[in-house]
């Protein structure tokens, strides 16, 4: 297995480690803060050091001729971690073409994140330290997502998928004096916790399966490789969830790749698991970027797509994640239409955009929904950051009714936001269009999924909605008259360098990114064979569904989706660049509905009546007061107390008369006692 | 030794051990319950003895014989004692000395 | 003839024990109980053949311990029994006797089941010889440490009752 071993594989994710546990150390151990500098080589030079890393390894695994073709992959053992009878699982690396497009994202997409970071916390001077441990977080969260990506076992995935939690809520709540910030990280973190319970329910039936069937293992090739010994295993249902379609018995991988499922909704915020990462832009602009738009959320798809071996004999779990995603999707992208927050738009743009791979990875179109997380991430971490500049600019100002006409006064950030909502609202051939319109192809195609027409339906519409409510925050912000105060007016600039090189660098991309997985029948077109790259370096590992259409259909229901979105262009053209009046008017007339959306369905508020008040009364009466209070401290430790006390001092004094005789007495009786015993039957 | 049985000499030794008992737990006099303790040694060792004779071998009265030199020390170190208490509290009843109490 | 002896001695021995712990006058009516109780004893042990032991009895018990208790009593100018203040714990102690009592009556019933008869034993049983031989051989560590106990027996006394020095 000498050709597959590669010592590289482990810098990739300890260079950041060693730069966040450089800077924390010196946090917390030393007096003063590090220099600026220093603190910008650290945070900057670890990501681009890995990325560059993980540049030259992955143009190995493609070019290499030592691998066998149906195995790519490197991989890198540190030590085993665990062994306990014939369980083992090792610290280890594994860079396939799946890991190795993701780490190429995370980590390029990463390192024009820190760049940008440079520039747009530098008006952070309140506190130096504060710079330094926004960095150090940032470097502990790229080192998380690496080994979250590249970890070759469910345990080394799901220590990153831990990871990258805890940083979220660190970096979510960075500016933890103000007590909203903080709470929205905890918010973060407790969902994403309930997600990760379904996560390890999954990891433990899967481990639990295959020790069962001989082979205990939790690591995926090895899985991969023998899931047939379970495809065909089933569990029996109990009685009172006669409700369940498929009662009495499950496919045991129907109900593994469902709870793992579950922790994909958490991480990557799909229904019912969403509602963190509205609240979540309540950090810094460069966490929304990199951690709720370009990597932490896809860590779900990821995880997906890893299993496809498993998803791809569960069809129920299937059908479930293309209907979660096509609805998430759906539903995200209405309550976009009214939001006014900047970067609550983005926000459920995300949630939207997320729901579009969840769709592809449920029609077994893996490779799609891969390739939809690397345009996203390049456009959407373009429209975050583009949306920091803007916020910097507006000296913090994020209401978009306040906006307007900053086209003049911010140009490169301008052209550059353009670039992305043109990309995001799918318009060829910038990358969104090539990316979007596979996952519609695919779930046109995909008979195996019932209902995948209406699932088509749910993704065009959504297109549609996507391409206006995008379109309008671009005509709220950039155009028109500015609505804001003439104090801020006056001194509305554009950003430095800073910030501005990695928004070009990603708007470059955006453009043309699509054609890393142009499709073949376009390639077709120019002579080129297999020009869908991307999807023929990860067929390997994942094993989309490939789908027999011809160039004709393709190219129709192509056409179909541009005009989807540019009618959602036209509309928004119309609503909020000619006739601006229109919007409020309709707003007015249908304004119980509108408030409704507005306030996201008040889902919010739905969970909190239901289950958080619930839980925190049931809490604090009966498990505070009650058991621990009343039981454990009253009964246990200070019962215990008084118990002690009141057989000393109310009965086992007196043996303590002083009576030299009394004492006599005991000690003869005691041996009377003693004897008799010794003696007794003989 | 006629009609006299081993169990005889076990049952003097028993009504011994028990008037010295009786002694030590109702005599109030310091010195005269000592002398009832010295009393229960004797007891035991007259038991010692007639066990031994009746097993056939001499190790009882080697035992008696180290109880004897032992009980010799044991009235030795508590009349030592017995004269401090009474030197210091001037009563030699043993209930005016339980001042060890709760 | 032995059988006589043996019986003598007992009521002697009983009777005196009875008398010390009985004897209301003066702690030296005790006292004196008490050397009758140990040379009857000492009757007793010659009647089971252990000279030696005997011997020792009187030289010891009778001889030196006794003698000691009449010292001290005689040093404390002791006078009077020892009804002083009112008796306490009336309960406890009728308790222990009835403890007492109850376990040597119950022990005489227990032992006068079995009737083993006396084995023989050769003419040098219990002599001093035999006795000082073994001492010396077989359980020569228990002598010395019997002497160590002895001189540490001996200063503690020492200390412990010699009056302060100012």
């Amino acid at each position: 297995m000498t050709e597959h071993e590669n010592t590289a594989l482990r810098w990739i994710p300890l260079l950041p480690l060693i730069a966040a546990a450089l800077s924390g150390a010196w946090l917390v151990f030393g007096r003063r803060a590090l220099p600026r500098v220093a603190v910008i080589a650290l945070a900057c030079g670890a990501p681009i050091a890995s990325f560059a890393i993980a540049v030259v390894q992955v143009f190995k695994l493609a070019l290499e001729t030592a691998l066998p073709p149906d195995a790519p992959y490197y991989s890198d053992n540190l030590y085993t971690w665990i062994s306990a009878g014939d369980f083992h699982a090792e610290l280890a690396f594994l860079l396939d073409p799946l890991s190795a497009v993701m780490v190429l994202v995370v980590t390029g997409v990463g390192s024009l994140i820190h760049i940008y970071s440079v520039g747009y916390m530098d008006d952070d001077h309140r506190e130096d330290r504060g710079f330094q441990r926004f960095f150090a977080y940032l470097n502990l969260f790229t080192f998380s997502m690496l080994m979250l990506i590249l970890g070759d076992n469910l345990l080394v995935m799901f220590v990153g998928w831990e990871g990258v939690g805890v940083c979220s809520y660190l970096l979510i709540g960075f500016w933890y004096l103000d007590d909203a910030n903080a709470a929205a990280g905890q918010k973060a973190f407790v969902v994403n916790r309930i997600g990760d319970f379904g996560f390890l329910l999954g990891i433990f039936l899967l481990f639990w399966s295959f020790a069962q069937a001989g082979l205990p293992t939790v690591e995926f090739r090895e899985m991969s490789a023998n899931v047939g010994l379970l495809a065909e295993r089933t569990v029996a249902l109990p009685g009172w969830l006669s409700f369940l379609p498929g009662f009495p018995t499950w496919g045991l991988l129907t109900l593994a790749c469902l709870c793992l499922f579950v922790g994909a909704c958490g991480k990557s915020a799909q229904i019912p698991l969403y509602v963190w990462l509205p609240d979540a832009m309540a950090g810094p602009t460069p966490v929304s970027a990199l951690i709720h738009a370009a990597t932490m959320v896809t860590a779900g798809v990821y995880m997906v797509c890893r299993m496809s071996f498993a998803y791809s004999l569960a069809p129920g779990a299937q059908a479930t994640v293309a209907w979660t995603g096509a609805l998430t999707a759906f539903f995200a992208a209405t309550i976009g239409l009214a939001q006014t927050d900047i970067k609550k738009v983005l926000a459920y743009s995300t949630v939207s955009q997320l729901g579009y791979m969840f769709l592809a990875a449920g029609v077994a179109a893996y490779s799609a929904a891969i390739f939809h997380v690397m345009t996203h991430a390049f456009f959407k971490a373009l429209l975050f950051l583009g949306a920091g500049s803007v916020i910097l600019g507006m000296h913090h100002q994020q209401d978009i009714t306040k906006m307007g006409g900053l086209r003049r006064r911010m140009p490169v950030t301008w052209a550059t936001f353009l670039v992305g909502v043109i990309a995001i609202a799918g318009v060829p051939p910038f990358s969104g269009f090539f990316s979007k319109d596979e996952i519609l192809l695919a779930a046109n195609q995909a008979h195996a999924i019932p209902g995948h027409q209406a699932l088509w339906a749910i993704g065009m519409a959504t297109a549609f909605l996507t391409a206006f409510y995008m379109f309008r925050l671009y005509f709220l912000v950039w155009s028109g008259e500015s609505r804001a105060d003439h104090h801020t007016q006056a001194s509305i600039h554009e950003s430095g360098k800073w910030v501005l090189v990695p928004l070009c660098v990603l708007a470059l991309f955006s453009v043309i990114g699509g054609f890393f997985g142009l499709p073949d029948a376009y390639g077709d077109l120019f002579g080129v064979q297999r020009s869908n790259s991307l999807h023929h370096f990860l067929q390997p590992v994942v094993h989309s569904a490939e789908h027999e259409i011809s160039h004709a259909t393709e190219f129709r229901l192509a056409a179909l989706t541009t005009c989807v979105g540019l009618a959602g262009i036209a509309l928004a053209t119309v609503m909020y660049f000619w006739r601006r009046d229109l919007a409020a008017k309709l707003a007015a007339a249908i304004r119980p509905l509108y408030a409704l959306v507005r306030d996201k369905y008040r889902i919010d508020e739905l969970y909190d009546a239901a289950i958080v008040r619930p839980l925190r009364a049931l809490s604090s009466s009966l498990l505070s007061r009650g058991v621990d209070q009343g039981l454990i401290d009253g009964l246990a430790v200070n019962g215990t107390a008084k118990l002690v006390r009141a057989s000393a001092d109310g009965a086992l004094k007196y043996l303590q008369s002083g009576f030299a005789q009394s004492y006599l007495v005991a000690m003869l009786l005691g041996g009377v006692l003693l004897v008799a015993w010794l003696v007794r039957g003989s | 030794m006629g009609d006299v049985l081993p169990f005889h000499f076990q049952v003097v030794a028993a009504l011994i051990f028990a008037i010295g008992a009786l002694g030590v737990m109702l005599r109030r006099n310091m010195i005269v319950m000592f002398m009832s303790i010295e009393l229960m040694l004797n007891a035991a060792n007259l038991s010692l003895v007639a066990f031994s004779r009746e097993i056939g071998n001499d190790q009882g009265q080697i035992l008696a014989f180290i109880v004897m030199v032992v009980a010799a020390v044991e009235v030795a170190v508590g009349l030592a004692i017995i004269i401090s208490l009474v030197r210091n509290r001037d009563t030699v009843n043993i209930e005016d000395t339980s001042q060890m109490k709760w | 003839m032995r059988t006589a002896l043996f019986w003598i001695f007992s009521v002697m021995a009983v009777g005196s024990a009875l008398g010390v712990v009985g004897s209301l006058r003066s702690p030296i009516n005790s006292a004196l109980s008490l050397v009758l109780s140990m040379l009857a004893l000492a009757g007793l042990y010659v009647l089971l053949e252990a000279q030696f032991v005997g011997l020792i009895q009187v030289m010891v018990y009778a001889g030196a311990i006794v003698v000691l208790f009449l010292f001290v009593i005689m040093l404390l100018n002791l006078r009077g029994s020892g009804a002083g203040s009112a008796e306490s714990r009336p309960i406890g102690k009728a308790a222990g006797a009835v403890v007492a009592v109850g376990a040597v009556l119950w022990l005489v019933r227990r032992l006068a089941a079995s009737r083993a008869p006396w084995p023989e034993v050769d003419p040098t049983y219990g002599t001093t010889r035999a006795i000082g031989e073994a001492l010396y051989t077989d359980y020569v560590l228990s002598v010395q440490v019997a002497g160590v106990l002895l001189l540490a027996g001996i200063i503690a006394a020492v200390v412990l009752a010699k009056k302060k020095i100012d």
